[in-house]
């Protein structure tokens, strides 16, 4: 038989539901997974003993009648969430040692679920990068890989995606700034949902870019990602930019009926030197969903070009005002001090020895994007400019469009290591695809649907109308049907 | 336009981040590369466009002004990197 830790939700949950397997097995299975996985780089901080304190709990509720579906699965929780008691550290050393004090909304909604926590995992420190190499922890390694070479599984959610694509945890939560859930999903082959931005609370989640940071499941399945993706979600009253939007039951809308389903194919996302194998992707999987009854049309979003530029203004400006917290006094790391030296000196040592050189650069582009005389310049024309591209959406989505399906990115993963050299802005051009829907504040998910010559998996991306995941994840669920992907890496670590 | 070392170090002196002489020609020659990209920015018509302030078009919530929290000095101070006689501590700020 197979592992239980590589069931998915839905089938660990009929299995729970059934009494065939309970909570405490599951658990242990992963817990094991994990502890022989070390070499993934996935988990940084394991949590057995609440895992296991929590199974039991909820195999006492699994007990009685109506246990919500996720009772009893073991998540893996990224390492920018703020968890009670437990290190949450978003990568960065200046919050080394740091244990909040209190739950991030999304993870107490999964522990009212019934959720397990296995423990944290590894990201980009801050959330800034595409390839999971920016971390204190070191790097998080995809399980996929074609030669000897380690491969990034992307970033900023690189553990996330590497835990669930090697099967330590059922399921991991992400989040998404800037393409940080779809691009990881995409290059371990796995499903990445970014909500419709409102859609979870941001509060407890560590800030990176506040107008554009949604959490969001990563999950096997699009069915998984429903399931999901329905517990995260929610008003919650402590985020101000929270929606008090009623969320629908996500996964009683998978019927894989798409008939009549109008699907655009925008062209400005066709680049110029695009690997043929990512172009015929998009391809066959505008095949797929035309054969499965949708009406494929070609449309325009004529700012796309500009959604990365004006991105790296916003971002990093957003980013310099929320890391202007980490200054030595309240939390975290201080840098130690030498005699006569005043506030000032310990703000700037602590901030230079705590923050790596990605959140650095980050956060002075920031700063002089803000600064007198920059301001107009910079900031207020990115933000005029992301006016004009959401503007792009909103005309396509009036004319009738139903969701638009694009490539998630332009590469399957890359050796880690292969960028170093590299200037900040090729490693930018990853979040090419998905950089746009945070922007726009709509939703995307990433679905596995090929390979490439090498045998790495590639994802496509469906963007929806705002609010309305529950259609796009249909669209995406007939996708999942039709590819077929269920390739998995084979076991070397 | 192009960033000098003696803007680069302007930037870290306003970001609070230390930074090494030797290494504002470096930091420099980044910010020009990023700022390069940025600059297409100006290609884009924007006349008549205003800035984008919230990406929802519904309004930022209002709460009532009440007392919900409070009464937590010792797990407020729980992470602190040095507290005393329940404040925190810092280098002296004034004379």
């Amino acid at each position: 038989m197979t592992n239980l830790n590589s069931l998915t939700i839905s089938e660990a949950r009929d299995k729970l539901k059934s009494k065939e397997i309970s909570s405490l097995e599951l658990t242990n299975s992963c817990l094991s997974a994990i502890d022989a996985a070390d070499a993934l780089g996935a988990f940084v901080h394991k949590t057995p003993e609440l895992a296991t304190e929590q199974a039991k709990r909820a195999d006492e509720r699994l007990k009685k009648e109506n246990a919500p579906d996720l009772c009893g699965i073991p998540l893996g929780i990224k390492d920018l969430f703020c968890t009670k008691g437990v290190e949450s550290q978003a990568a960065s050393r200046i919050l080394e040692n740091f244990k909040p004090e209190y739950e991030s909304s999304v993870s107490q909604n999964l522990i009212d679920n019934g959720t397990v926590m296995l423990g944290k995992l590894n990201m980009d420190e801050f959330a800034m990068g595409s390839s999971n190499e920016t971390s204190i922890y070191g790097n998080a390694i995809n399980p996929w890989k074609f030669d000897d070479r380690g491969l990034t599984p992307g970033g900023s959610s690189g553990g996330s995606a590497a835990a669930v694509a090697a099967d330590l945890c059922l399921a991991a939560t992400g989040t998404d700034t800037g393409g940080s859930i779809r691009q990881p999903a995409a290059f371990t082959g796995i499903v990445g949902i970014k909500p419709t931005y409102g859609r979870c609370s941001r509060w407890g989640i560590i800030a990176f870019a506040s107008s554009l940071d949604q959490a969001g499941p990563m999950t096997k399945t699009v069915r998984d990602g429903a399931i999901m993706l329905e517990a995260m979600a929610g008003n919650d009253p402590k985020d101000s930019t929270s929606a008090n939007i009623e969320v629908p039951n996500f996964e009683a809308m998978l019927t894989g009926d798409i008939k009549g389903k109008r699907i655009g194919i925008p062209k400005e996302y066709r680049l110029d030197g695009m690997p043929s194998e990512i172009e015929k992707l998009w391809a066959d999987g505008t095949d797929m969903l035309r054969q499965a009854g949708a009406k494929i049309e070609n449309i325009s979003l004529p700012h796309t070009k500009y959604a990365l530029p004006a991105y790296y203004v916003i971002a990093p400006a957003e980013a310099s005002s929320n890391l202007a917290r980490y200054d030595g006094v309240r939390y975290g790391r201080r840098a130690v001090l030498s005699s006569g030296d005043g506030i000032n000196e310990m703000y700037e040592k602590t901030r230079a020895e705590g923050f790596g050189p990605e959140v650095k650069r980050r956060v002075m582009i920031g700063t002089y994007v803000l600064s007198a005389g920059f301001y107009d310049a910079y900031y207020n024309r990115a933000r005029r400019v992301r006016a004009l591209i959401k503007k792009d959406f909103d005309e396509v989505f009036a004319d009738g469009v139903d969701a638009i399906l694009t490539p998630t990115t332009p590469s399957a993963a890359f050796g880690l290591g292969e960028m170093s050299d590299a200037d900040p802005v090729q490693m930018y051009l990853n979040d090419v695809f998905t950089v746009t829907v945070n922007l726009a504040g709509l939703p995307g998910v990433s679905i596995p649907t090929g390979v490439d010559k090498s045998g790495l998996p590639l994802g496509l991306q469906v963007i929806g109308r705002p609010w309305e995941e529950g259609d796009m994840l249909n669209i995406a669920y007939s996708l999942e049907q039709s590819a077929g992907f269920s390739s998995k890496p084979s076991k070397w670590w | 336009m192009s960033i000098d070392e003696n803007t680069a170090a302007k930037v870290a002196k306003l970001a609070r981040i230390e930074v090494e002489s030797q290494d504002l020609k470096a930091l420099a020659k980044e910010f020009n590369d990023i700022l390069g990209f940025i600059e297409q920015l100006n290609e884009v018509d924007v006349e008549g466009i205003e800035p984008m302030t919230s990406v929802t078009p519904q309004k930022l919530i209002r709460r009532s002004d009440n007392v919900t929290d409070g009464n937590k000095q010792t797990s407020v101070l729980n992470n602190a990197p040095i507290s005393r006689e329940g404040f925190y501590a810092v280098p002296k700020v004034v004379e």
